[in-house]
């Protein structure tokens, strides 16, 4: 028996490869797959004190959904992040494009500049927002010290536009990567082609470069707004009472109120609401560049 | 033509300093002499990176950090070896759908993460350690491994393995004189980058740590005290630089490699 699981393994590839696989998958199992099975299975639970009664019940989605501070909530926080992402990717496009057909020899030195931030800390990068929009901040000490303001700018932090500021840069990076790649491979003869056809710079924009570069900026979409709506660095720090978004009530429940059940079904039920507005988005942006072609 | 390229260069330079110009309030402050944040600056000092360097707390929770970072770094890249290997040497069956489970957790917020390993780690009462913590950051680690590993691999040519094994050596042989050195840029870029992601990652940390801080916790807990903001500022403008330079160092190893060590094999 074992001689032949030796032998089998010996000639068959798959299961070579699976083997390889089974330790990472295995990790992600346990660490993503049954954590995630298990936050469903207590959203359908009850905070019962210090215990949690395992008898199912939809109380919690109804309280998820029902409550309207938490719809308020969820809709601001998919506003928030779809402005985020639309600003983040139409500010990156310009960008993507400048280092993927402008740029020659230093295209190395341009992606590392732009991938830096990407890597080094977010919770630093979103602090210095707070510096720079603050009461006594960067921008009002430094208008006070021209002279042009006698009173500090209170509008500036603590409110939604504070936030989608904030996430705007500090997701900057994410948008380039995808959109930068997704142009790097359009082949140069298509747009040749064009031109020699007779298409203007912008025509031929319109009609070769942008919709072949659409994958990445779906990409790249998905890729900032799914995580961005459930963001907590960024409402805790700039938003204020004004800013505050689904993760930071998700956090209190798992914090300070400890009925976990509540903030499992607040989780569940924002990652249902992203997935859809997802899918949705996915799919109009597909017909639109099949319609574009 | 000259006068459009013109014009999205200066779009690129405004970008890069839309990037960085935020940032780099951060440093600037940690200089400046009067303890709020505010301009006019006061005059220069080095005195909030001493008062930083005195604080035990600080020390501790940078110990912390390194420990997870490393180990963080070294058990995802491990893994993302051995996933890399098997997704781009071997035909498994499913590779799209195993490579996008993989990614997952970049498409999932971190609060969710988060809490979910919370509840399955209080479910089977594993009590909270920075031993909790690494376990999260693999999570999140592993996918940029397997992305910079699975690039790597797809850059060399498979047949230089098949050699080794023609020639007569075994499995591990192979690995270890062929495979290993061939995909070294690659285990040193995801050796690094894994390292800061773990090292710059405040949320997962937040809910996993239990009593024990990392740094970015630390700074978290600085936040709400305005007097300890400039010594804030000066950790913050170390971490940045430290983190900076990691990454440029990892990036232009992933594609400048070792070239000398090629040329040796190759030849």
């Amino acid at each position: 028996m074992g001689e032949r699981i030796v032998r089998f393994y010996r000639r068959s590839e798959a299961a070579r490869g699976l083997l390889l696989l089974s330790p990472t998958m295995a990790i992600m199992l346990a660490a993503l797959a049954a954590p995630m099975v298990l936050l469903a299975l207590y959203s359908f639970w009850t905070q019962d004190g210090y215990t949690v009664n395992t008898q199912a019940t939809l109380a919690q989605y109804a309280t998820s959904l029902g409550r309207p501070t938490y719809r308020a909530l969820f809709y601001r926080s998919i506003e928030i992040s779809a402005v985020v992402t639309l600003i983040t990717v139409l500010l990156a496009y310009p960008m993507a494009y400048f280092v993927a057909f402008r740029v020659e020899k230093t295209k190395f030195v341009w992606l590392i500049l732009l991938t830096i931030p990407f890597w080094t800390s977010y919770l630093l990068r979103v602090f210095a927002w707070k510096l720079i929009l603050g009461y006594n901040g960067v921008i009002n000490s430094g208008l006070m010290s021209l002279g042009l303001i006698h009173q500090p700018l209170e509008f500036l932090l603590y409110n939604p536009t504070a936030v989608v500021l904030t996430l705007a840069h500090a997701w900057a990076a994410f948008a380039i990567l995808p959109i930068y790649v997704s142009l790097e491979k359009i082949d140069r003869s298509l747009l040749d082609a064009a031109a020699d056809l007779g298409d203007g710079p912008v025509r031929r924009f319109l009609r070769v470069t942008l919709p072949l570069s659409l994958p990445g900026v779906i990409g790249a979409a998905v890729l900032i707004f799914v995580p961005t709506t459930g963001d907590y660095v960024t409402p805790s720090l700039v938003g204020g009472s004004g800013g505050v978004m689904i993760a930071n009530v998700i956090e209190e429940q798992f914090d300070k109120v400890g009925n976990w059940p509540l903030g499992a079904a607040l989780a569940m039920a924002s990652m249902a609401a992203v997935g859809v507005v997802t899918f949705l988005f996915v799919a109009a942006m597909r017909a639109a560049s099949a319609r574009l072609r | 033509m000259k006068n459009r390229r013109g014009g999205l260069l200066l779009y690129a330079i405004f970008y890069l300093a839309f990037l960085y110009v935020p940032v780099a309030f951060l440093p600037l402050f940690s200089f400046n002499k009067s303890v709020f944040i505010a301009f006019p600056l006061s005059g220069f000092t080095t005195q909030w990176y001493a008062q930083m360097f005195d604080d035990a707390d600080m020390l501790r929770a940078l110990g912390n950090s390194l420990e997870v970072g490393a180990i963080t770094a070294t058990l995802s890249t491990v893994l993302g070896l051995l996933a890399a290997k098997a997704l781009t040497r071997y035909r498994v069956p499913g590779a799209t759908a195993l490579l996008g489970f993989t990614s997952l957790p970049l498409f999932i917020p971190d609060i969710v993460l988060g809490i979910s390993i919370l509840i399955l780690l209080n479910a089977v009462g594993v009590p909270l350690s920075l031993v909790t913590v690494i376990a999260g950051h693999c999570l999140i680690c592993v996918p940029f491994a397997i992305t910079v590993l699975m690039s790597r691999f797809d850059g060399f040519d498979k047949s230089l393995e098949e050699a080794s094994l023609d020639l007569g050596e075994g499995g591990w042989m192979t690995f270890w004189r062929v495979t290993f050195p061939l995909a070294l840029p690659g285990i040193v870029s995801s050796l690094l980058l894994t390292f800061i992601v773990s090292f710059d990652e405040f949320l997962i940390a937040y809910f996993l740590a239990g009593n024990e801080a990392t740094l970015p916790i630390y700074i978290w807990g600085q936040l709400r005290f305005p007097e300890k903001l400039p010594a804030v500022l000066a950790l913050g403008a170390l971490i940045l630089v430290a983190s900076a330079v990691l990454v440029v160092i990892a990036e232009w190893v992933r594609s400048h490699g070792f070239k000398d060590r090629h040329r040796m094999i190759g030849a």
